[in-house]
């Protein structure tokens, strides 16, 4: 292997020369007082290797000794990944020692004593190629398909295969002979670059299931799909990461992948501390159970922090292999651009907008381009969900990541300041947010057939209600209350309507803060009918004391378990209180 | 201080000095290595081959290129132990209070972080007596929180109010530019208060080289890990002022050539801010890191590379402005947040709270409302009139900074207020509370 010594430090950039040869994006350690400190080179020029740091820097000094491997980052893949909790570069975390972190210290990502029930999928002289299933363990409670590893190339015999029984992740399960007859043998554990999208697929076809979240701004008004993009642009306390784990609570996927990427610890504590006691409420079993977590907090090394985006990436990617639905969580994508900004202007690189590197926009869209609804070569369908937040500076969407981010995610859910300071939360801006997949004929068929008919006519009606209350609402404060007809204050307040029962949600309600998709159905239903019915006024503050009445039974409506004796009690007072007024 | 030992090489030859760094040759150095260049403190920043790039801390003035280059062979370090209770030290950790020299371990600072799945969840309120924080913002320990002030507000009185109220084991304050007034305020409020025993300060102030300040989070933030981590107790850190702090950051990178973005800071502002306040923590043993800081404002401007990083990174903040209706300092309801009340309120205190404090809340944007109707020139209603007497009882009784009542009377006062002024469908709280502390008809 290629060895090599330091030549110069500034920070975590560190330059190396090499007595041999070196790749883009190998790993290396540096070797230091008997601690070893994984680096990847990021720059090559003749004999001189550019490699950022993973930990810190402090005490090395110029002629220390660094050992190249040959290989880039990867992920080691197999049973066991579930309800881990990692950092950046996957060592899990539960396995170190000590209350603080030791650089140089990494730790293992699986079990390798642990024993699994391995059930096999296929029979000697099957034709197999990459991502085939070849059996399958229990973890936790899905299906954890055994696959010829993704590195595979070309087809292979099955020579052997494992009879039903419990191996360990590096007990050979099966061996595949090519049409050379080279063999390989196969076990449960398979490595994978991070940074190379996992591609052993039929076809990506344009998604259009719903994928529920609970959260009916987002499920009723801009829909995400299974296999579908979104971000979550908002300056900070606009509520995204409060909306991530809403999401990650509630949202009906297989299995949730949560990638804290550069923000607050104490975040990511709350998910150790409440996930494992939090019920999945599609399983009945503890969300912890269908969740892993990727951490590299703000105060972790910077460049592990674009690794872990990656990570968690290639970790949905695996999944979704095994014909799952993966929900893929990232917080917050701009650290991970701004780890690329340190690390680019330390190389002096010729610097982009906002000295973000050049190349930042083709580095995001590849990225998003990861996830996506596919047909596995077996014929079933996996998928991976994304949905990243974007912290903008000051706020302002005019910046190269929100930018750069809008143009290939297919969902928008802005968080407006205003909404926030308001605490009409979720703060999602009812008016500039989108979802392209309302769009998509796809997904309308999808609704037809699942929710009710004219679903989406439905959430474009009430789009245009909360469109036309907010142009009421400029007039009524240019004119004031009394200069204008009391129809602009009934427009006004039924978006209001529409606003506080079906935009905002509680989520910190027990019953409130999910929704599915059939209870979200039936209240936008009596909204619209609010919406389309005449009442009788006399005059505009009567107008809002209606309104504001019929608002706070809706509201406990909200609040009541979906169909309960309260549910239905306040509902019948409402009707009642309805029936008085209306022509 | 930083002392030399025997036979230590001794450099004489610097081929490069800025403003703010030396450059020589020499080797065998490590990375953030302490020196002394002429007797000042400097910390190595860049080696390149055998050049070695030094900032010296106090500033370059005077220094000639044959002067006198010590390494010291490791990082900047702190004595801990439990004499440093009562004491005032420098940004390096030398005693400025004429007493002797702390004897204990050597730490280095600016050490390694906590690991995430050993931090514990943050649950103990901290009370102050101030309802716009104990109400409306409940404090945690384990939290970072700054005040977002303008300079001319009282955010030291404030800090140090707060300090002393909060049941803290020890209170260490780390002060960055501190006018001397103002050091001095703190030494006799803590003084006066008869809790200088549990108070440590590591002081830079106006007086002082700017660059020193980069020493003083990591020197404050080291003293607390003894105390939290070993000694498992309730430490309050208090930084003041935090935007003095990224000037000086501003000003080495500077220096460093470094590409500058927004506003001048350096692309690394968020990362270097987040190494200080996360290390904020509650610990697995039971002790536990709080930091209240303050990041003083430009007129306000929140959008400023400085208050934003630090908004981003820190669990909320407290906005404080003046109440031209009432004549007093408030604390801002709608730019204040504390990110980890959910965690206290209703559970730890009564559970009307969150239902009172979004209500009071909502009820005082409503007056806002009106009094932009009110100044557009239009006709109020009697509901707008009725708000806006709210929010003066309001801003008097909850709001003001001086307010100093437990957390039950802040909810007693919240009821009383929404009765007097308003109809019971207008509160918008859950029926089975208004049913509960309904004061009203
Ligand atoms: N859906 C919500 N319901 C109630 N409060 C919320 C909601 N979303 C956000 N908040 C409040 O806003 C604060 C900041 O939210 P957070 O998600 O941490 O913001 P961001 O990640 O955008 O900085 C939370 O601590 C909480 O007090
Ligand atoms: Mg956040």
């Amino acid at each position: 292997m290629t060895k090599g010594k330091v030549t110069s430090i500034i920070a975590n950039l560190i330059t190396v020369e090499v007595d041999g040869t070196v790749g883009q994006n190998e790993i290396c350690y540096i070797l230091h007082n008997q601690v070893r400190l994984m680096s990847e080179v990021i720059k090559i020029i003749g004999k001189t290797a550019y490699i950022q740091v993973f930990e810190s820097t402090r005490g090395i000094k110029i002629g220390s000794d660094v050992e190249f491997t040959g290989q880039m980052l990867e992920l080691t893949l197999g049973p066991g990944l579930l309800s881990r909790n990692y950092d950046g570069l996957q060592n899990d975390l539960d396995k170190l020692t000590g209350n603080f972190l030791k650089r140089g210290e990494y730790a293992y990502p699986l079990d390798e004593k642990k024993k699994y029930d391995f059930k096999p999928l296929v029979s000697e002289g099957d034709m197999l190629q990459a991502a085939d299933w070849l059996g399958e363990v229990k973890e936790n409670w899905i299906d954890h398909k055994i696959m010829v590893p993704f590195k595979y190339e070309g087809k292979g015999k099955v020579k052997s295969i494992a009879a039903e029984g419990s191996y360990t992740i590096n007990e050979t399960v099966a061996v595949l002979e090519d049409e050379n007859g080279q063999t390989t043998e196969v076990t449960m554990v398979q490595k994978w670059p991070v940074k190379v999208a996992v591609t052993q697929y039929r076809n990506k076809p344009r998604p259009g299931i719903l994928l529920q979240t609970g959260v009916r701004a987002i499920d009723t008004f801009n829909p995400m799909t299974e296999g579908g993009t979104g971000f979550i642009p908002g300056p900070f306390g606009a509520g995204k990461t409060v909306l991530q784990h809403a999401i990650a609570k509630n949202a009906d996927a297989d299995l949730i992948i949560v990638t804290a990427c550069g923000e607050r610890a104490n975040e990511v504590v709350e998910i150790f501390t409440e996930f494992p006691e939090l019920e999945d409420p599609r399983t009945g079993r503890k969300l912890q159970e269908r969740t892993t977590i990727v951490c590299n907090t703000s105060n972790m090394p910077v460049a592990a922090r674009e690794a872990s985006v990656y990570v968690g990436m290639t970790l949905a990617e695996y999944y979704r292999a095994m014909g799952l639905k993966v929900l893929l969580l990232a917080d917050s994508t701009s650290r991970w651009a701004q780890a690329l900004r340190e690390m680019s202007n330390r190389l002096e690189e010729l610097p982009g907008p906002d000295a973000f590197p050049m190349d930042l926009s083709a580095i995001i869209a590849n990225f998003y381009a990861r996830a996506g609804y596919v047909v596995l070569n077996n014929g079933s369908s996996g998928s991976v969900t994304f949905i990243g937040t974007v912290s903008p500076a000051g706020g302002n969407l005019k910046e190269p990541v929100t930018e750069s981010t809008r143009k290939v995610a297919r969902c928008f859910y802005a968080l407006a300041q205003k909404r926030a300071d308001a605490k009409r939360y979720p703060a999602i801006e009812p008016i500039d947010s989108y979802s392209k997949y309302l769009e998509y004929p796809e997904f309308d068929r999808f609704a037809e057939d699942n929710i009710c008919k004219g679903w989406v006519a439905m959430v474009q009606k009430s789009k245009d209600f909360v469109r036309r209350g907010a142009e009421a609402y400029d007039q009524i404060n240019i004119l004031g209350d009394d200069a204008v007809p009391i129809d602009y204050h009934v427009q006004y307040w039924k978006s209001e309507v529409i606003d506080f029962i079906i935009l905002q949600q509680d989520a910190f309600d027990d019953i409130d803060q999910n929704s599915p998709i059939k209870r979200q159905r039936y209240m936008l239903e009596k909204v619209l009918f609010i919406c389309d019915s005449e009442f009788d006024f006399q005059d505009f503050e009567e107008v809002s004391s209606f309104f504001k009445k019929a608002i706070n039974l809706l509201k406990q409506m909200n609040y009541s378990r979906f169909e309960s004796d309260e549910f239905v009690n306040y509902e019948k007072e409402l009707d009642a209180f309805l029936t008085e007024k209306k022509i | 201080m930083v002392k030399t030992k025997a036979f230590q090489k001794i450099y004489t030859k610097l081929s490069q000095i800025t403003k703010a760094t030396c450059t020589l040759e020499a080797s065998g150095i490590g990375y953030e290595e302490m020196a002394l260049v002429d007797g000042r403190p400097a910390q190595v920043v860049k080696i390149f081959k055998n050049m070695v790039t030094l900032q010296i801390f106090p500033g370059t003035e005077g220094i000639s290129t044959n002067a006198e280059v010590i390494f010291l062979g490791r990082p900047p370090v702190i004595k801990v132990s439990e004499s440093l209770a009562g004491r005032f030290f420098s940004a390096y950790g030398d005693p400025i209070d004429g007493g002797p020299e702390i004897d204990g371990e050597e730490r280095e600072i600016g050490g390694p972080s906590l690991n995430p799945v050993r931090r514990k969840q943050p649950s103990e309120l901290i009370a102050t007596g101030i309802a716009g924080i104990d109400l409306n913002n409940t404090l945690v320990t384990g939290q970072k929180i700054p005040f977002f002030a303008d300079p001319d507000q009282p955010y030291n009185q404030v800090l140090a109010e707060v300090a002393l109220r909060a049941d803290a084991d020890k209170i260490i304050l780390g002060g960055m530019g501190l006018s001397n007034d103002d050091f001095l305020f703190f030494k006799d409020k803590f003084t006066n208060a008869g809790a200088l025993d549990k108070i440590i300060s590591f002081i830079n102030t106006t007086e002082n080289p700017p660059v020193e300040r980069l020493l003083v989070p990591d020197m404050a933030l080291t003293a607390a890990e003894f105390f939290a981590a070993e000694k498992n107790e309730k430490v309050l850190v208090l930084l003041t002022d935090m935007t003095l702090y990224a000037d000086a950051l501003a000003i080495v990178s500077n220096k460093m050539d470094q590409i500058p973005s927004k506003d001048s800071m350096p692309g690394s502002l968020y990362s270097d801010l987040a190494k200080v306040y996360e290390k904020a923590a509650q610990f697995p043993e039971g002790g536990s890191i709080t930091i209240i800081a303050v990041t003083t404002l430009n007129e306000g401007d929140i959008t400023h590379a400085i208050p934003d990083n630090t908004g981003y990174i820190t669990e909320g903040q407290l906005f404080l402005r003046r109440d031209t209706d009432v004549g007093k300092v408030i604390v801002d309801p709608f730019r204040s947040l504390s990110r980890l009340k959910q965690l206290v309120i209703g559970k730890k205190t009564r559970e009307d709270h969150p239902q009172v404090m979004n209500a009071g809340v909502r009820l005082f944007a409503d007056a806002m409302n009106s009094r932009t109707k009110k100044e557009n020139g239009f006709d109020l209603t009697e509901y707008d009139e009725r708000c806006l007497a709210f929010a003066l009882d309001y801003s008097r009784e909850i709001l003001a900074i001086d307010v100093n009542v437990s957390v039950d009377e802040m909810l007693d006062t919240g009821w009383k207020l929404f009765a007097r002024h308003f109809k019971r469908h207008e509160v918008g709280i859950r029926d089975d509370l208004m049913n509960k502390y309904w004061k009203g008809e």
